[in-house]
């Protein structure tokens, strides 16, 4: 934790959007994101493996959608002061190719706890309109 | 074949520390569109408080999973790994992961679930120092499907 990029717990409200974010997920993001986590799934990069399983073929890492959604919290709260962190994966996101998955991040003040000076920041992510988390949810250390 | 309920109490490790790299950070802050200096920066990183690059807070995955492997590859468990889609996730952050950690990793079943045709395995990486002192909390739940 550290104060010095931590939001200012005055002045929040309940129901404020603090960030938003458009992504687009391309299979390059998804090999970006396997070599960088070390999640070697195949279904991640191989349509042929990713429908012999039953999907309708490569799909995105669901911790390279929760990873983005912290990203898009963090840049509002500060790297350090996202003290935790869940999500429900709901539903998969199929990663066309060539082409892309455009996913959007909005990130709301779910509610507040004058106490600890935390935040609970709730994140919805959509694709084509539809949830992709469930309880995406990030406490805050304010400052 | 379901996953053996036996196995739900099982702990593994703690394995080899993981050392973060100042590179690994910015290798990872990259692929999750991460966009803070202090990812990248030991300057900019130093100025807002830190030892060293602070790292995204899903980074603690990529220490958690190689404990979660453990419990994947061990034929008592019978996770087929090809069956299985990631059910939830939470990181529980102790303090925030920095570059120049040395981090071990205990990993315990904490439980198993069967049920209409798919178990569900819920396990708790405990990730702390090299005195001990916690970092962090990970509860990942893979469902894994028993048939086709």
């Amino acid at each position: 934790m550290s104060d010095q990029d931590a939001p200012s717990f005055e002045g929040l409200e309940k129901g404020q959007i603090v960030a938003t974010r458009e992504v687009g997920f391309t299979r390059d993001s998804l090999v970006r994101y396997a070599g960088a986590s070390g999640d070697f799934n195949p279904i991640h990069y191989n349509d042929v493996v990713a429908q012999s399983v039953g999907l309708p073929g490569v799909i995105a890492h669901g911790m390279l959608t929760m990873g983005t959604a912290a990203s898009v919290v963090e840049e509002w709260a500060g790297p350090g002061n996202v003290v935790d962190l869940q999500c429900r994966f709901a539903r998969p996101i199929p990663v066309p190719n060539p082409g892309e998955a455009t996913v959007m991040f909005t990130a709301t003040v779910g509610s507040l706890d004058d106490e600890t000076r935390t935040a609970r920041i709730d994140v919805t992510v959509e694709l084509d309109g539809q949830k992709v988390l469930v309880k995406a949810q990030a406490l805050v250390s304010c400052a | 074949m379901p996953v053996n309920p036996d196995a739900q109490g099982r702990s593994y490790g703690p394995h080899e520390p993981y050392e973060v790299s100042r590179a690994k950070i910015r290798e990872f802050a990259d692929a999750v569109d991460a966009r803070s200096f202090a990812h990248r920066d030991v300057d900019a990183a130093q100025a807002e408080g830190y030892a060293d690059l602070v790292a995204p807070s899903t980074f603690a995955v990529v220490i958690a999973q190689r404990a979660e492997f453990h419990v994947v590859q061990d034929p008592e468990v019978g996770v087929d790994f090809s069956k299985v889609v990631h059910a939830d996730e939470r990181f529980t952050h102790h303090r925030p992961i920095v570059a120049g950690d040395e981090i071990s990793t205990t990993i315990h079943i904490d439980r198993i679930v069967s049920r209409g045709g798919v178990s569900t395995v819920t396990t708790r990486a405990e990730l702390a120092d090299l005195d001990g002192a916690p970092v962090a909390t990970v509860l990942s739940t893979l469902a894994v499907r028993e048939d086709a």
